[in-house]
Order: structure tokens, then C-alpha cells, then sequence
């Protein structure tokens, strides 16, 4: 099967929906590209990343976040939220998606 | 460019290290500019040895090359020895007559070889040890002429010869004391290491005074005479009879300078005494009445000194620590601290001069103080580390001489000479790191300490087992030392302060916030790092229960979803069963609830429950709900299981009813959040069915009653519990398991297992505050049953137990449509 996979801008919640200093994931199927994580900083700064790690798969949404970074939960990388760059030594890119905060509600260019 | 000036004079390892400490943490700050009396970029002057030696070539040693300057914007001057530092016009003037302004300046001239004051010492053919120009001239010498002498028996003078030998020239090294390496190794390890330098062909003179040293007819030096009137021939002369710091540019310049031992006076931010635009680092500094001579106590200064360079103003340097390793292929000798002793110390020695061994351990008041390996130095690093930490090691004296590995090691080799591995054996199993990995990214990126290999490599980054083995490859890789200060390590790379610090500030000033830990003690990051906000939570926690804020996204994942996230990004539900009993209910719920929701795997655990495995997310809260029993905590740093046999109610040897007093403990102690994951096991009799010797708490029902042990562990190293005290009843075995655990809770460190808490605090003290003192016992047990009355259970009390339940509802994005766009 073929998905058309141009972007386009979807609204996926309220910004209080989203946890300070915390993630919650959007659901895509693998197809679509897999899941993306939707972080908010504790400076109400929104950030959307592919929800895979670099380094083997793990899910960023569910790592301790800091600053303008997440620290993977499986072996504790850190990413920075902003580039999806892992913070050196480790060197790896986890894809980065385009968010706008209108108003109190979230999209993501998916 | 308005950026300040700052300008470095010493093109060396300390001048460079601070620069490459500034620009991590403020590359912009300055305009950089580094005058190098040398021609080459900076190079690892600790591996000219080996380049002597014929092991590795000059480009093998360079540390940073002119790219590197180049890439950083700063300026290299090489071949440019400054002669005046003008103080009131900040101005440098070069032997060559320009002169150079400066904002702020940073003094790295390292040091000068002592040249004995004797005639003849200016002659052809006499030289140093100290840069690329000696060593050029030593290989050349040993292409052209065949006897050598090396005066000095000391750690460069050793190596000269070494290297020399190997260059087929025949060497002779003179020697003033009465042994070898006086300063680092006592008179039996000077002796053992002269004799096996003897058996590599190189001569000794020891105890010899040398008087002059005499021309031939070429105008070359050609012999040595010594005060008794003997000569020997001596085409090429090494000097290595110690250093001084350079500091006469200082000095001329009006900057204060210590006249004895030396050295440029700096305070403990690394500025001078005399001008605080000024800053000196390495081995031309005096810092507290102490000049150092190798490189690990001088990239503490560069760490400290780059802090205040950056204007960040934190971290003082306070003095080191050293250890000394001698880089001749095939002796092995380690020294550090005291390893001579005194009236005050009491020595440990193992000696077998047929085997080519010899150790001596010196203690004081119970701690190792210094110590001394000859043959065998696989141990070097770990006493190193006891020495350091000041660790009480009165429990393990016996133990000691024979090394770490001999200490209930039975899980990670321990005994492998680093040495001997090849680049493909694995060394840190965790990380599946092998010895070639970590010996390329300590020669390609230049690195000099544990941290930056664990950064770099990941080996010994998780359970630290293969730290030792770490260290010993580090200490012949790159040569150098490492060497931390005393017990100042911090938590993270957001604050210099200790977990202890943490520990006691949010108890004395009461502090209740993650938020308000960090600004009391000035954290350097906006809210922490994955290391310490965990921490910090636990401390809050442990301190102040009920009226600190529980912070979740201040924990780890498992500890957020109140499950264990497994590797493909599902979790794991173990629920718990008290002393490890179930039901035929229970499990027919369980095996209900398998099925329901497809969970792939279920599994009997070691704790003696059930593990299903694979369970989604947004599953957790009704799987946990169908199968209602109580959160196993199996995903936290808290009390996991309670093992424990059947005992006196079926078995025809139990003395006690140890399922029974299992499950009391389990009740009396579930929800118990611990500075790590805490396990305990209760056995019906001696046999001790339930493994109770490598728990948290160990307990073992006799005829008579009850025996404890704590602090055991089975993980990566397994430990075997201690006896602790043996009680006649069952409220006894609650109340000293209780005390002990909150004794463990209110002092351990996160992360700390009871082992590493008590082996820090010592047994006797555990004792002291819970055996001893019954008061104070009952006053910990009080606390703990306070901290625990009304927990919630987190399975089933989401809100009491903070738990974000959006987490388990995945959002469904909106499908594309115009009206959605937001404006731009
Ligand atoms: C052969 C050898 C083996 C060693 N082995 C070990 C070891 O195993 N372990 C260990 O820890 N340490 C060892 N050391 C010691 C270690 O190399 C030094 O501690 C370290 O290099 C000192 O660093 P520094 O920056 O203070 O001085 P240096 O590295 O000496 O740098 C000072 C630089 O400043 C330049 N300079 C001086 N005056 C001026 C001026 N007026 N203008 C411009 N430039 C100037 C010098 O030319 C030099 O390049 C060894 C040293 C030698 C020589
Ligand atoms: C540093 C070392 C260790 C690590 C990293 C570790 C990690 C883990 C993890 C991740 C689980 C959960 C598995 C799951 O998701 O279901 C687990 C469970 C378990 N581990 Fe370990 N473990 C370590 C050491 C030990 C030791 C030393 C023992 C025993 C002496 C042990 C015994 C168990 C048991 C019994 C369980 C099942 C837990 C339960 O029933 O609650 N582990 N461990
Ligand atoms: S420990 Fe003793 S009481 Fe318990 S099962 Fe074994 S033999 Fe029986
Ligand atoms: S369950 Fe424990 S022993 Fe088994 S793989 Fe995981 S961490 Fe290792
Ligand atoms: S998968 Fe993210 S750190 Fe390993």
C-alpha cells in the first residue's frame, strides 16, 4: 500500500494537555512513519520528534527531560529536543518535525 | 571583534588543557593567543618515552594539531619565547622584540630539568630530558655512539635508559641514593626493580657521587668521573636529576614566587598571588607550598582555572592526590600516597623475591594511606581509589593484600592484566566494549581520565566492574595518571556539589522542591540533567515524607509509568505476592488477563513471582485493574521482593515460620522508596533455602530465634550479607529490619545499594546507630512507619500517587485539514 506522505500541518492538542517537563506520543502507524513524541518544556516550549532513539529504537517520550534536551530511557543518550541531534560524544539525528503553539493548541507538521 | 584578549605562554599539556576546558563551556569569550617556545603544536611530552623507545613515533604523540588551533580560531605562535611580562601596561615582549597586548594572560611554562653544577655539564653531548629536541638528540646519539650514562635514577632518568638501551646503546645509570626511585618506591621495590632493569642488561652505580665530566679530544664529552676517582666512558650524558618550575619569567615580571620548592604563587581559583588578571597552571604553579610533576593534578588546575577564565566563578582546586606508574615495557611498579610510612602507620607486606613480587600497604587510623606494588600492580588503581576516598577499610584488612578481585568476585573477572588482553577481548561487558575501542579513543581524541573514556566509549559507564581494568589500560595508553581530589566528586556536570551537600542542605534549610534544591545550591543548568533531578527527588522524598513535592517527571521512566520498560519500548507487570504466595484467584485472574490483552510472555522471576511481559502502554492501567493485585514495585528503587522458603509450617527441618514472617515484612515495608532497589529473603532454618545471604536484609530462623544480615547483594558482584544480630522474636526482626532501612534511607546516596552504603559508612557504625542504641532504633523504625502510613499504591491510587494518567492515552493527530492550519 501507498501512503501519500506529503506534510501537512494536524492539530494534535492543548498545550496543558502535554506534561511540563514531560512528552506524550502521537500515535502513526508504521507506514505513516511511526510515532512522533510531542515534548513541553518547563519554559512552555514545544517540541516534536520522531519517538526513536538514535541509538536502538528507544522511545524518547518516555525519557526524563531537561532544558531543551531528553535523555533517552533505554541507555540514557541525550537528544537535544530542538535539532533531534544526540548531545556529543554520541553521535546519531533522530527526525525533527515543525510545531506551532496558536492560541493554547498544538500542531505538528506530520 | 571586541572580544578581551587572552593570551597563554606555554604551548604545553596544561597551558592547552585549560584552554580546551575554556572552550566547552565559553568558546566565544576570547580572542586566543599561544606563544610556544617550541616548534611543534602540543604534543603528549609523558609518551616521549615510548618515541625514545621505539614503541610509538612523534606524530603518534601529538595532542592537538594545527588544525586544531586553527578550527578554534586561535592564534599559535610557535618558536616565540616571551621574555617580559610588562604587568601595568598588560603587554608581553617576545625574545625576538615584538610585543603582544593582553586582556587577561595565563602563565603555562611548565618546568626546567635541573643541570647538576658540575664542569663539564655545558659540554657536547650532555644533555636533558624534557621535550622532542632531547629525544631527537638521543635517538641521533644512539645512531653514532655506543656508551651511554644516565645520571639520575629516578622516573625520567629509568625511562631514558630504558629507551636507550633498546636503541642498542650500552647504558650506565648513576644514581646519588642509596636505592632506585627513592621518592616513589621503598628501599626492598628499588631494589627488586634494579635488579630485573639489571636483567635487561642496563649497569647501575649507585650511591656515586659524580665530579665532573670530561672532554675528548673532539671537544665532546667523552667520560665521567666520580668523587672516588673512577671513570667510566661516556659518549652521550643524560641529566635527569629532577626539575624546577620555570617560573624566572615570573619572577623578573614581578610576580610573587615561592623560593622554595618553587614555583609561581596561585591561589585556588589558579590566579596569581600578585595579580588576579593573571592565571598559572602546571608545573611552573605553586599551590599551597606544593609544585606538582605530573599531569593529572595539573588538568584539575586547567578544569578549575578555564571555570574562571569563562566567569562562571565556581570550583576551587584544593590539592591532589598522586599515584606513579613507571612506563618501561615489562616492569610493572605502582606507588602512591605515604607508601614509606611513619611512626603513626602500620605496614601489610607480601614479598616473594623469587616470583618478582613485592607490595606494602600502609594504614592509619583504618585507612589505607599509601602504597607501594612491585611485580604486580593489577590492584594498583582499586587502592588507589581506597586511598583516595579515604574508605574505612577495616572490614576487608584481611582481604586486602590479595586485591579487589579476591573480594567476593565472582561475577566479572577482576584478574586480568590489562596488558596481557588483546584488543579484541571484551572489557566492559555491559556496554560490549573491547580493549581496542578504548585504546583508539584514548590515543584519537586525546584522552586523559576515567570520565572522558566512559563519555567517549561507554565502558565502565554502567556497573562499573571493569573500572579497574579501565583505569590500567588508560595508565599505559596515554601514559598518564589520573588522579581525582579527595572526595569532592560531584553529582553531575550541573553543580559542584556532592550528593552529600544535597543531602544536607534539604535537611537544614528545609527545602521542598526539586525547583528549590537547585536554586538554593545555584545549579548551573535550568532544571538539572537526567542524573541529578532522580536524585534530588529521592532526597526530598526520604527527607521530608508528606510534605515535600513528589516531582514524577523527576523520575525515571519505570518509576513514571509505575512499570518496567523493556527494550522494544513495552513493559512489565509483575505483581506482588506476598512472601512470594499466591492463590488459585490470583492466578486465574492473571492468566485471565494474558489473554485479554495478548500478553506475549509470562515468566516466573527470580523473586518469586509472576512477570508478564510485553505489555503495551495503553494497556498498563487495566491490566493492573483485571488482575488486581498490589504493585510489585519491581520498576522502582524501593522494596522489591520477599523471598522465602516454606519453613516450619511444611518442611521437616524449619525451626521458624519463614513464609509467614516474610510476609509481614513485605506488609510492614511495601512502597518503601530506598536510594536504590532493596530486597530482602527470609529462610525457615540454616539450610536458607531462600538464598537470605545475598539480600538486603538476610533473615535465617534458628531454634532460638532469628539471625540478620544485611548489606548482601547477588548483582554484578555478588557479596555475601554480614551478621548483623540475632533477636528472639518476630516484632524484633520488623523493628531492626525497619531501623536498619531507615538508617539506609536517610544517609545512602541514590543509586547506593545497602552494600555500598554500609562498606562506605562502615559496619561498626550501622551497629552503633541500630543495635546500640535502642532509642535511636525505635526512633528510625517510628520514622519509617511515619514515612510509609498512607502511601498510596500506585496502581490503584492514581491521583494520591501522582500519576499522570494522560500518559497511557496516545493523542490521535487530526487528519489533514485546511480549517486546521494555523496562522502564520
Ligand atoms: C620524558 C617525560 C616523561 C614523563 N612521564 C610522565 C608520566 O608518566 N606521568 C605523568 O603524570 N607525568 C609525566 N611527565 C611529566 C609531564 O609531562 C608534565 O607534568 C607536563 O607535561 C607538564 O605540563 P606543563 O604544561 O606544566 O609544562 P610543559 O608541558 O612542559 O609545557 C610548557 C611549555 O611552555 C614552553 N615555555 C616555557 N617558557 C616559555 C616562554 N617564556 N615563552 C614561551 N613558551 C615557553 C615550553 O617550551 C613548553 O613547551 C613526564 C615528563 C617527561 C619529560
Ligand atoms: C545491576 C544489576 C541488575 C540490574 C540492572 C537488574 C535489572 C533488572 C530488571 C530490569 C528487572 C525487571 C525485569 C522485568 O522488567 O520484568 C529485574 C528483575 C529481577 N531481578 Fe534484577 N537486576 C540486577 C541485579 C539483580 C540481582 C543481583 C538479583 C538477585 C540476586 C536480581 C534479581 C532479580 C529478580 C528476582 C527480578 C524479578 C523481580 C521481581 O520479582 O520483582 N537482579 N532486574
Ligand atoms: S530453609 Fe530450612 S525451613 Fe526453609 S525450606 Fe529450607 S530446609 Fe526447610
Ligand atoms: S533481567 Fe537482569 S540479568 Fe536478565 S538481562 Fe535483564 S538486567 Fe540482565
Ligand atoms: S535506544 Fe536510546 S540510548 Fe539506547
Amino acid at each position: 500500500m501507498k501512503i501519500e506522505t506529503h506534510m501537512s500541518w494536524r492539530y494534535v492538542c492543548k498545550l496543558e494537555e502535554l506534561p511540563v517537563l514531560g512528552a506524550r506520543v502521537v500515535e502513526r502507524s508504521e507506514d505513516e512513519g511511526g510515532n512522533v513524541a510531542v515534548f513541553r518544556n518547563d519554559k512552555d516550549v514545544v517540541f516534536a520528534l520522531l519517538d526513536k532513539c538514535p541509538h536502538k529504537g528507544g522511545p524518547l517520550s518516555q525519557g526524563i527531560v531537561f532544558g531543551e534536551r531528553v535523555a533517552c530511557p533505554l541507555h540514557n543518550w541525550t537528544i537535544e529536543l530542538k535539532s533531534g541531534d544526540a548531545v556529543a560524544p554520541d553521535v546519531g539525528c533522530t527526525r525533527r518535525f515543525s510545531v506551532k503553539v496558536d492560541n493554547g493548541d498544538v500542531f505538528v507538521e506530520l | 571583534m571586541n572580544k578581551p584578549k587572552l593570551a597563554v605562554i606555554g604551548n604545553g599539556m596544561a597551558g592547552i588543557r585549560a584552554i580546551e576546558e575554556l572552550l566547552k563551556i565559553a568558546p566565544d569569550k576570547y580572542d586566543i593567543t599561544v606563544f610556544g617556545a617550541e616548534p611543534h603544536p602540543n604534543y603528549n611530552r609523558i609518551l616521549l618515552s615510548p618515541v625514545l623507545a621505539g614503541e610509538q613515533t612523534m606524530q603518534d604523540i601529538v595532542l592537538n594539531d594545527w588544525d586544531w588551533y586553527r578550527d578554534n580560531g586561535i592564534k599559535l605562535v610557535t618558536n616565540k619565547k616571551i621574555v617580559n611580562i610588562h604587568r601595568t601596561k598588560r603587554e608581553l615582549t617576545a625574545e625576538s622584540g615584538e610585543t603582544y597586548s593582553y586582556d587577561r594572560l595565563l602563565i603555562a611554562t611548565g618546568s626546567n630539568p635541573f643541570i647538576l653544577p658540575i664542569p663539564g655539564a655545558n659540554l657536547p653531548g650532555v644533555i636533558s630530558y624534557r621535550d622532542i629536541a632531547d629525544t631527537e638528540a638521543m635517538i641521533d646519539a644512539a645512531k653514532h655512539h655506543k656508551k651511554a650514562v644516565v645520571i639520575g635514577g629516578g622516573l625520567l632518568g629509568l625511562e631514558a635508559a630504558n629507551g636507550l638501551k633498546l636503541r642498542g646503546m650500552d647504558v650506565t645509570v648513576v644514581h646519588v641514593m642509596p636505592w632506585l626511585m627513592e621518592r616513589q618506591l621503598d628501599e626492598r621495590a628499588g631494589k627488586l626493580l634494579q635488579a630485573s632493569l639489571e636483567a635487561k642488561g642496563i649497569a647501575f652505580k649507585i650511591q656515586a657521587n659524580t665530579e665532573a665530566l670530561i672532554a675528548g679530544e673532539s671537544g665532546r664529552v667523552a667520560a665521567l668521573k666520580f668523587k672516588s676517582g673512577e671513570q667510566i666512558p661516556a659518549e652521550l650524558v643524560v641529566m635527569a636529576v629532577g626539575i624546577r618550575p620555570n617560573a624566572a619569567l615570573a619572577e623578573r615580571s614581578g610576580i610573587a614566587v615561592s623560593a622554595r620548592p618553587g614555583g609561581i604563587i596561585v591561589n585556588d581559583t589558579m590566579q596569581t598571588l600578585t595579580d588576579p588578571r593573571i592565571y598559572a597552571v602546571g608545573e611552573c604553579v605553586n599551590h599551597r607550598g606544593i609544585a606538582y610533576g605530573l599531569v593529572a593534578p595539573l588538568f584539575e588546575m586547567a578544569k578549575v582555572c578555564a571555570n574562571h577564565l569563562a566567569e562562571y566563578g565556581i570550583g576551587r582546586y584544593v590539592g591532589s592526590v598522586t599515584s606513579t606508574k613507571l612506563k618501561v615495557t615489562g616492569v610493572d611498579l605502582f606507588s602512591a600516597g605515604n607508601f614509606q610510612g611513619d611512626e603513626a602507620t602500620e605496614d601489610i607486606v607480601l614479598s616473594d623475591p623469587i616470583g618478582g613480587v613485592y607490595k606494602r600497604l600502609v594504614i592509619k587510623d583504618d585507612k589505607l594511606v599509601g602504597a607501594c606494588l612491585y611485580g604486580d600492580t593489577v590492584d594498583g588503581s582499586w587502592y588507589f581509589k581506597l586511598l583516595r576516598e579515604g574508605k574505612n577499610i577495616a572490614e576487608i584488612r584481611d582481604q586486602l593484600m590479595f586485591g579487589e578481585s579476591n573480594i567476593g568476585d565472582v561475577g566479572h573477572e577482576g584478574n586480568t592484566r590489562a596488558a596481557a588482553m588483546k584488543d579484541s577481548d571484551e572489557v566492559c561487558g555491559c556496554n560490549g566494549v573491547c580493549k581496542g575501542a578504548i585504546t583508539k579513543a584514548i590515543k584519537e581524541k586525546g584522552l586523559f581520565t576515567l570520565d572522558e573514556v566512559r563519555k567517549h566509549t561507554k565502558a565502565s559507564s554502567s556497573c562499573g566492574s571493569c573500572t579497574g581494568l579501565v583505569e590500567q589500560i588508560l595508565m599505559f595508553t596515554a601514559g598518564g595518571d589520573y588522579s581525582a581530589t579527595p572526595k569532592m566528586k560531584p553529582m553531575c556536570g550541573c553543580t559542584d556539589h556532592t550528593h552529600q551537600d544535597a543531602r544536607d542542605a534539604i535537611k537544614a534549610s528545609k527545602l521542598l522542591s526539586v525547583p528549590d534544591v537547585m536554586k538554593f545550591l545555584d545549579w548551573r543548568t535550568p532544571n538539572g540533567c537526567a542524573t541529578c533531578r532522580p536524585a534530588l527527588n529521592y532526597y526530598l522524598l526520604s527527607t521530608w515524607p508528606k510534605e515535600c513535592i513528589d516531582d514524577p517527571q523527576s523520575r525515571f521512566i519505570n518509576e513514571r509509568a509505575h512499570a518496567n520498560i523493556q527494550k522494544d519500548g513495552t513493559f512489565s507487570v509483575i505483581p506482588r505476592m506476598w512472601g512470594g504466595e499466591t492463590t488459585a484467584d490470583e492466578l486465574r485472574r492473571i492468566a485471565n488477563a494474558v489473554d485479554k490483552y495478548k500478553i506475549p510472555t509470562v515468566k516466573v522471576t527470580g523473586g518469586q513471582r509472576i512477570d508478564l511481559l510485553g505489555v503495551k502502554k495503553e494497556d498498563l492501567p487495566n491490566v493492573w485493574k483485571d488482575i488486581g493485585m498490589p504493585s510489585g514495585h519491581a520498576y522502582a528503587k524501593a522494596l522489591r521482593t520477599v523471598k522465602t522458603c516454606v519453613g516450619s509450617e511444611w518442611c521437616r527441618f524449619g525451626t521458624q515460620d519463614s513464609t509467614q514472617m516474610g510476609k509481614d515484612l513485605e506488609q510492614a515495608m511495601w512502597r518503601m522508596y530506598a536510594p536504590h532497589k532493596v530486597k530482602f529473603a527470609v529462610s525457615g532454618c540454616p539450610r536458607n533455602c531462600a538464598e537470605a545471604g545475598i539480600k538486603d536484609v538476610g533473615v535465617i530462623g534458628v531454634d532460638s530465634g532469628w539471625e540478620l544480615y544485611v548489606a548482601g547483594n547477588g548483582g554484578i558482584k555478588t557479596e555475601v550479607a554480614q551478621f548483623f544480630v540475632k533477636v528472639k522474636t518476630s516484632e524484633e526482626v520488623l523493628e531492626y529490619t525497619g531501623a536498619f532501612m531507615q538508617l539506609y534511607r536517610e544517609e545512602g546516596w541514590y543509586l547506593e545499594r545497602t552494600v555500598h552504603y554500609v562498606s562506605r559508612v562502615g559496619l561498626d557504625y550501622v551497629k552503633k546507630r541500630v543495635l546500640e542504641d535502642a532509642e535511636n532504633r525505635k526512633a528510625l523504625w517510628e520514622r519509617l512507619q511515619f514515612s510509609l502510613d498512607g502511601e498510596p499504591d500506585p496502581w490503584f491510587e492514581f491521583d494520591k500517587a501522582r500519576v499522570d494518567t494522560r500518559q497511557f492515552i496516545p493523542i490521535k493527530p487530526s487528519a489533514a485539514m485546511a480549517d486546521a492550519v494555523p496562522a502564520e
